[in-house]
Parts: C-alpha cells; structure tokens; sequence
C-alpha cells in the first residue's frame, strides 16, 4: 500500500502483474486473483478507459456531506481490470454517458492526500 | 453444486414480529423478545423446549458484541446454545438455513431463529456510514459510496442494457406501497402514485427517495422443527422445501455483470432444484426490494420473466396479486422498512401468512408454494428459500 501511494506521488497508477501468469490486476493485490501466486510485480496502468456505470451522490455519508454531490463511476481499462473511483468535478452528470472514453489520472485531494481520479482524455 | 441426499422434513412451527418502524422505547433485546414470544405463542411451545437460539443482526449499528450472549440472557434460555449468524442484509434468511441444517444434522430438534436490527437511534448519515461499510473499506469506502450509490450504479446498468425506465422503477415502489397499506406490521401505510415516487428527491441518480427502503427497528422469529414434532405442534406446517446461497465479489471491480446480481441467480438455481420446482410453479414471492431496480433485477435472476423484461412485467402489473406472480404484497421493504437483521426472517414470515391462509387483505387465493428472496450487502450474498404448504 505505502508503494501504491508512492507511485500516486510519482503521478502514476499502478496495478499489480503476477510473474507466474502474466494476470494484470487493479486495485494491486499481494496475491495473484488467478494463481494466488506472490511473485508480482508493480506495473503503471495506461488510464485509458471507458465507463461502465456511474451515479451521481446527492445523500452522502457523514464524512462526505461537504464534497456532496459528486459522481462516482466504474470503469474498464483497455487492459482489463476495472477501476472505482470519482469522477472529475469538472465533467457534470448531463455529460457523461455509459459508454464513453475516460482518463484515469492521479489527482490531489483538498486535504494533501494523494488518489486517482476518472476524467475527460483531453482535459489536463 | 451438488447436495448431500437430506432425509428429514423440517417444518416452520412458529412466527413472530414486531411492527417495523421508529420504535424508540425499545431496546433490542425487547424487540426480541416481542418477536420471540409471538412465536412461541404461535408454536405452542415454551422456552425451555428451544434446543438452540440463532441470534442474526448486522454489524456496527450499535455498540453491543456478540448479541447472542444478550440476546439469550434477556429470553432466559441459558445454557441452551447460542451463537450469531451475519451476512448483511440477509443474515436471518441464512440463518434460518443454518437452523434447518442443525436440524438435518440431528444436533438439535427445535431451532429458533431470531432478526433483529436497530436502526433509527442514528441519523441517515450515520447510517450510511455503516452501510457503506458494505462495500470495500480500502478500494471503495475512500471515494463515499453508499447503498443507494451501489444500487444505484447497477440499476444505470440495467436502464442503460434494456431500457427500463424511471417510471417503471416507481411502479415497483407503488404496488409495494399499495399492499403495505394494508399491513399492520408495515412502517409506512400509506399509497404513493407514480408522480410522487418520480418527485421525490434524488438520493443516488437515478434513485430517488421513494425507490429506496427505509432503515427501521424491528425484530422477526421464526420456530423451526424437524417433522415429527412439527407435526405434533400443528396440524399444517409450513415446509422447508428448498434453500440456495450463493456469493459474488464484494467490489464492484471484481464484478463482471451489473443488470443482474448473480448470486441471486445461483441461489434461485439451488433452491428451485432442491424443492423440485420451477419459477413458474411459485404461488408467490417476497424478493429483496431494498431498492426499485433491485426488484426488478430479481424479476429476472429468480426466473419470473426473461432477461430483459423486468420493467414490461411490472409494467404490465404481472406482480401484483392476479397476475403471473404477486411479488411483495405485503409491502416488501419498500413499504415494510428495513431493519437489517430482521429481513430475512421477515420474508419468511410473510410467505408462511400466506401458505397458511393468514395474509389477511393481502392473501394470494390458493398459495401452495412460495420463495423468500434476500440480497446482503450490495449483492455479495443471495438467499433463496423455498416453502411449501402442509
């Protein structure tokens, strides 16, 4: 988890590749989903996916109700695993669709911390 | 999956429950205790005749551990075993299957299971914390989801693969509330048209207020004895024909399917080939409404209707009473409420009323065969029970 979150800072998001049986997976896993194998190696995802199904938040838990409303997606990278994660603020619920493309990027959270966020390919 | 061949009959002997609702001047333990004494009374039993207690809740709605040592203290039946059974939203419909396999195992000849939840002591919010919960804590829980959001995500799904619409989602919330204003036990007696569910507020697009359930406070109890006794407690049992439980990934990122839960699908399979039925043998149904699409989504992995067709088969009204199969007439958890750990239970309770004659206003005419339907979590588990009547 510490190197996942190193590798946030690096501005890159990285799942998990088993050495034994070439299975890629996100999120990371010391154990290969496939083989249970343990010989795994870090490996930098493309980002590029496309969504799945999203919703948009409006009642959200206690420690969210400030970021509310906010859209949370799933999404499939063109390599495979899939990814949960929000959605860019920048993108409104009536612009997005099931179906289309996204970028899965590394973003700063308002409190320092580091996460991944699913946004627009060409928005920087 | 295969089974082991199974020889005994196990019947249900007795039934209890508490309104559901806000019930603020009772603890969990006497909630419990109201559920517990309403089934013996309907068993004819006494407590000393218990020869297990199978205590069944969600986690973290309040401080208490291990609820079965309180629960069984508070009913008085030391040093008859105790233990708790958890599996979300669907603990007691698994443990009234843990109570059938004690029986089958020949540990214990009477097993009462009893579901209880308290909810309304935390505001929404706090509540959503817990359930959020349901989902992975380190992959998911950081980005806020909640229970509507999840459901919420696999309903766009549906929509999206076959174009069922909002209305058809209010329809679901309508009947149930249609046939929840006829129950007594029911947290909300009171019909809603279609325009009322479409403008309620949004919770989780595209579910607004009234396509989700309600938490409540409440407890079930259900007797369970093997056929002999059974037979000598009453004249017509309620069978235990069938049961199936099924699991399927907790996150969403290890799903591969989102219009269908597919533990629902699996369990339905089991049940149905235990029981030597089809769907379309079953008189009637209590499935997991928690949300308006989840009712609809189960249309489809129980068997009821083609995949697909879940939206035209409410549209249609083929789940209300008359048509193919009445589906949560007594108001589901839409109307009913939800207190967690009682709802399995509570499923079970509404299709033995209903194999037995008792449903009062909302009785399906002839019910012989009936399935009690529950989802935990956010469909990582799906009990299916099949009852039959004497």
């Amino acid at each position: 988890m510490a190197k996942f979150i190193d590798y946030l800072q690096d501005a890159k998001v990285c799942g998990t590749k088993c050495k034994e049986c070439g299975s890629l997976q996100f999120p990371p896993r010391a154990h290969c989903t496939r083989c249970l194998a343990t010989n795994i190696e870090w490996k930098e995802l493309s980002g590029d996916c496309t969504l799945i199904t999203f919703t948009k938040v409006d009642a959200a838990p206690s420690a969210f109700i400030e970021q509310a409303p906010y859209l949370l997606a799933l999404a499939e990278l063109t390599e495979g695993p899939k990814v949960f994660a929000w959605i860019d603020r920048r993108l409104s619920e009536e612009n997005i669709a099931i179906g289309m493309k996204l970028k899965l990027k590394t973003s700063k959270l308002s409190n320092g911390n580091v996460s991944y966020v699913l946004t627009q390919p060409d928005v920087t | 999956m295969g089974y082991l061949v199974h020889r005994l009959r196990v019947g249900i002997v007795g039934i209890g429950q508490t309104k559901f609702g806000k019930l603020s001047d009772s603890s969990s333990r006497e909630l419990v205790a109201d559920a517990f004494k309403e089934a013996l009374a309907d068993a004819g039993l006494a407590r000393k005749d218990i020869s297990t207690l199978i205590v069944c809740s969600g986690t973290h709605y309040d401080k208490q551990r291990s609820p079965a040592g309180i629960m069984a203290e508070y009913l008085g039946v030391n040093p008859t075993p105790t233990f708790h059974v958890e599996a979300a939203c669907a603990s007691s419909g698994v443990g009234v299957r843990v109570g059938w396999s004690m029986i089958q195992a020949g540990l214990h000849d009477i097993v009462a299971v009893v579901g209880f939840q308290k909810m309304m002591e935390l505001d929404a919010a706090e509540v959503q914390d817990v359930m959020s919960r349901s989902g992975d804590v380190m992959w998911e829980s950081p980005f806020g989801p909640t229970m509507p959001a999840y459901y919420a995500m696999h309903a766009r799904a549906h929509m999206k693969r076959y174009g069922t619409t909002e209305e058809q989602l209010a329809l679901v919330s309508v009947k149930n509330h249609k046939y929840g204003a006829k129950n007594p036990y029911a947290m909300f007696q009171k019909e809603l048209t279609v325009e009322d569910v479409l403008k309620s507020r949004v919770v989780a697009s595209p579910l607004k207020l009234y396509d989700c359930c309600a938490n409540a406070d409440g407890a079930t109890c259900v007797i369970l004895a093997r056929e002999k006794l059974a037979r000598k407690f009453t004249d017509a049992p309620v069978w235990v024909a069938g049961l199936g439980l099924a699991s399927s990934p907790m996150s969403l990122t290890s799903r591969s399917e989102f219009a269908s839960f597919q533990c629902t699908v699996q369990a339905a399979r089991q049940a149905y080939k235990m029981a030597k039925v089809t769907a379309h043998d079953l008189d009637v149904a209590e499935v997991h409404d928690s949300f308006t699409s989840a009712e609809i989504v189960n249309y489809e992995d129980l068997g009821f209707c083609r995949r697909g067709d879940g939206g035209k088969m409410i549209q249609d009204g083929q789940t209300h009473i008359g048509g193919k199969i009445p589906v949560n007439v007594d108001g589901g958890l839409l109307a009913k409420g939800h207190p967690v750990g009682a709802t399995g239970a509570a499923h079970i309770i509404a299709i033995a009323k209903q194999l037995r004659n008792e449903a009062g206003q909302n009785q399906v005419p002839k019910a012989k065969i009936g399935l009690a339907h529950n989802i935990g979590g956010i469909g990582m588990y799906a009990v299916c029970t099949v009852l039959r009547a004497s």
